[in-house]
């Protein structure tokens, strides 16, 4: 209606500028960014599990060569499988007490706002800080055993075959749980009060309001909070690196580690490749599967939870 | 009744209990941090680990500054700088394309960036390393940055452009009939609506690159363009038997953000949570 009132030049101005909008020119420079070191590299790695390439080099053509040495090397295939545990227990670990300490960090009693601000104190390090940290912490002979003197304190945390990797679980958890607490805090919060006052009106007990009241209202976050913890936890590189290097012996030689130490270490860029493409291919399929899970179609980043 | 509903329950002691429980947890190490930095290498030998120090030292802090952490300092921060700047004009620029210009080829683009966020960054740490070496960047900040900026590409722009979609398209529409270039509509408009948002993926991504530790292991070697997270962990190395210097250098390595959370706690939050947020 308005339109009649315009002159023609200045309409067919205006349906110009809202059917083409700004220039696609606009768009190069991100794009470029992106595919040159993002999306050929994606494409190169899948090219280079073909290939037989030392990391000096000119990578030669090497057939299925690699990918046989990938699912026959028992080193692999142990990381695989430790890979897998490691996420398993991870969340086990992390979900519950993420999920308790948000509930609790949402509560409005003053001194939980104290301790709200102290449990966010971890996400100020880096991994590789946090893994140095607890190196030292650990230490069997000047850390946590000479602290205090408890027998069972006193272990070698990180020589140990049967303590360490439960020991990293437990660094992981203290890493991330400060992050996925912060999700559920704000989840939490975002609760109606009414609902909670109905449910105790109705005689639920603290526990029971939980199950049927805050835990429904937080599913949303608790799926987010979840595909960031296990894509998450293929990215595990950092913290493991400095704390164990995969040792001892190959204890934590984790699936994101074995790629480095494979490529990096032995210079057999081929076999590392082949386990960076089940690295991608793992983490698209589990990103998919729980974003259809959810009903969303967005896909979540998974560099938070690393 | 109405009191009752306002107090709510009596006060959740098992619940209280676990929360300090989980909170020594997680003070504990950092006491232990701070405390070990704090002592003279003959201390950290003979003493409890979890004393306070007979008497403050800030010896192993001036090893560790001796030991050019202003040098590997200086290189993270410019690398985190220069990244995030970067990162922020181009998926700005994007976004702003792929929100206002409906046609098939910022759709594409959209779903490619979209792709990307998938992708786990150290799977392609292979061909990344091809690339920067046959580039003749390997060992150069340079080869930090540009991968650095392609990996923070696809989440800035999925949170930019979510946020700039809620900007009412009468807004735009009024500016076009008051004849305002696609350029001013982004300068006058988009810029200064979309600042929160700016800000947080601003900050996510500055503390994804300030820490980021794969990168710089694989694509330098030198000290002389070493960064923070890589310098720790050479540091362990080097002052082997040093551990309250090396204790100190994870303090200073997280002074910046230590700041940040001080000055401004919630937008270091919002930052943090950029990345899953909407």
């Amino acid at each position: 209606m308005l339109m009649k009132s315009h002159t023609a030049p200045a309409r067919t101005r205006q349906r110009r500028a809202t059917s083409i909008g700004p220039s696609n020119w606009l768009l190069a420079p991100a794009l470029a960014f992106f595919a040159v070191f993002a999306l050929i590299p994606l494409l190169g790695v899948a090219v280079l599990s073909f290939m037989h390439w030392d990391g000096l080099g000119t990578p030669s053509f090497a057939g299925l060569a690699n990918w046989q040495q990938t699912f026959s090397n028992p080193v692999t295939l142990n990381a695989m499988w430790l890979t897998f545990a490691m996420t398993v227990l991870c969340y086990l670990t992390q979900a519950p007490i993420s999920i308790l300490i948000g509930v609790f960090m949402a509560g409005e009693q003053k001194y939980r706002s104290v301790y709200s601000v102290l449990y966010f104190l971890p996400l100020l390090f880096s991994a590789a800080a946090v893994g140095i940290a607890f190196k030292a912490l650990l230490d069997p002979n000047f850390g946590l055993s000479k602290a205090f003197n408890v027998a069972l304190l006193s272990q070698d945390w990180l020589g140990s075959t049967n303590l360490v990797f439960y020991v990293l679980i437990f660094v992981i958890s203290w890493c991330f749980v400060p992050f996925h607490s912060l999700l559920y805090q704000a989840a939490v919060k975002q609760i109606p009060t009414s609902m909670n006052e109905a449910a105790m009106l109705d005689g639920a007990g603290r526990v029971r309001t939980f199950f049927s009241v805050t835990l429904p209202q937080i599913k949303y976050t608790v799926i987010t909070s979840s595909t960031l913890m296990v894509v998450g936890s293929l990215t595990y590189f950092d913290l493991v690196f400095v704390m164990t290097n995969g040792g001892p012996g190959n204890a934590t030689r984790i699936l994101p580690l074995d790629m480095y130490l494979t490529g990096f270490r032995s210079y057999q860029m081929g076999p590392a490749s082949a386990i960076a493409v089940i690295l991608v291919v793992v983490g698209l399929v589990v990103s998919l599967l729980l974003n259809k899970f959810s009903g969303t179609d967005k896909m979540e980043s998974q560099q938070e939870g690393a | 009744m109405k009191l009752q509903a306002k107090s709510g329950y009596a006060p959740n002691i098992p619940g209280s209990l676990a929360a300090t429980f989980w909170l020594l947890v997680t003070i504990v190490p950092i006491y232990y941090i701070v405390v070990t930095s704090l002592k003279p290498r003959q201390e950290y030998f003979g003493s409890n680990p979890l004393a306070w120090p007979r008497e403050l030292s800030f010896e192993a802090y001036g090893r560790v500054l001796k030991n050019d952490f202003a040098l590997y300092f200086f290189n993270s921060a410019l690398v985190t700088v220069v990244s995030v700047g970067v990162v922020l004009i181009i998926s700005l620029l994007a976004s702003y394309v792929i929100v206002r210009n409906r046609g098939a080829f910022a759709k594409f683009s959209h779903r490619l960036f979209l792709l990307g966020i998938a992708i786990p960054i150290q799977a392609t740490i292979i061909p990344v390393y091809y690339m920067i070496v046959k580039m003749g960047l390997y060992d150069s900040l340079l080869a930090l940055i540009l991968p650095s900026i392609a990996f923070a590409i696809p989440i800035s722009v999925l949170i930019l452009t979510n946020f700039l979609r809620d900007v009412p398209s009468s807004l735009y529409e009024a500016m076009t009939l008051d004849g305002a270039s696609h350029w001013q509509m982004f300068r006058l408009l988009v810029l200064p609506l979309s600042k929160p948002a700016i800000m947080a993926v601003g900050i996510y991504n500055a503390l994804q690159v300030w820490n980021s530790f794969l990168f710089p292991l694989v694509l330098t070697q030198s000290s002389q363009v070493r960064v923070l997270p890589l310098s720790l962990w050479t540091y362990q190395g080097e002052f082997a038997v040093d551990i309250p210097a090396v204790l100190a250098a994870v303090v200073l390595s997280c002074v910046p953000i230590l700041a940040a959370y001080i000055v401004g706690r919630r937008q270091l939050v919002a930052g943090l949570t950029a990345g899953i947020s909407k």
